[in-house]
């Protein structure tokens, strides 16, 4: 064990706050989708990192779980993208608000 | 010799999602998340965790990272070449750096010398071996909701994307 446990912890965090800015800063929604995607690789890290420190594959296990919901959120999310860009022929996500008041 | 590949991938996947976050072009947004996964494989290997490094190369990186680049080129958009404008790249810095000053400091109290193990680290830490004697032993429950989960996931993605229901 060589590398501390709080350098994957920092890393994990940088990346988990550089994907939820992208999440509110960016307008095209394929943007979007990908840095809720970059935030899920970030908790994989920690869970995988606390893994090893823990000595036990719970983590490993977990980790299966979340890349399980990622790929059934990329299908479904995908799909929604699709759908809206087929009816309003735009991937802007200010351009979509027919529901505001 | 550990501590250098850590710098080496940390810093390359800090690399890919900050340009990940900031081009304009989706394309070039989506090969940055993939050099971002690859780098987080190699950390994964780093940690022992063999299986896990593996299945994210081939299951994220090679198959959800495809799936999102089949539907940039299917929609087609035009973009202009670049960055996002520079208003834009401001808050984001400033909102990364925010953001990270939080968690980092949440962070820096753990008491981390409390992390004892939990149990002796079996050889086969990491491997298939390893993993699947807990996945259909002890975890077997939610990996059979997973399957149910990702049954409806199929369902509703193709009726989502039905042209007439």
């Amino acid at each position: 064990m060589e590398v501390p446990i709080i350098n994957y912890l920092a890393l994990s965090a940088v990346l988990f706050s550089i994907g939820v800015v992208g999440v509110l800063t960016r307008r095209n929604v394929i943007v979007i989708y990908m840095s809720i995607e970059l935030m899920l690789n970030a908790v994989n890290l920690t869970f995988v990192a606390f893994a090893k420190f823990h000595g036990d594959m719970g983590g490993h296990v977990f980790m299966f779980m979340v890349m399980t919901v990622a790929a059934a959120e990329a299908a479904v999310g995908l799909a929604i993208i699709i759908a809206l860009f087929r009816n309003r022929e735009t991937v802007n996500v200010d351009e979509v608000n027919l529901l505001k008041g | 010799m550990q501590l250098l590949m850590f710098y080496i991938f940390g810093f390359l996947a800090l690399f890919a999602a900050v340009s990940m976050v900031v081009s304009r072009k989706p394309v070039m947004s989506a090969l940055f998340l993939i050099l971002n996964m690859f780098c987080l494989a190699g950390l994964y290997a780093l940690l022992d965790a063999h299986l896990v490094a593996v299945l994210q190369i081939i299951v994220y990186a090679g198959a959800i990272m495809v799936l999102v680049l089949f539907v940039i080129m299917l929609l087609n958009l035009r973009e202009k070449k670049g960055l996002v404008p520079k208003h834009t790249v401001v808050g984001q810095v400033i909102g990364i750096l925010v953001l990270a000053t939080v968690m980092l400091g949440v962070i820096a109290k753990l008491d981390l010398n409390a992390i004892k193990p939990l149990r002796e680290m079996s050889p086969e830490f990491g491997t298939v071996a390893g993993v699947a004697e807990k996945l259909f032993t002890v975890y077997l429950l939610p990996f059979e909701i997973a399957s149910v989960l990702l049954l409806a996931a199929i369902v509703g993605a193709v009726i989502l994307a039905k042209r007439k229901v």
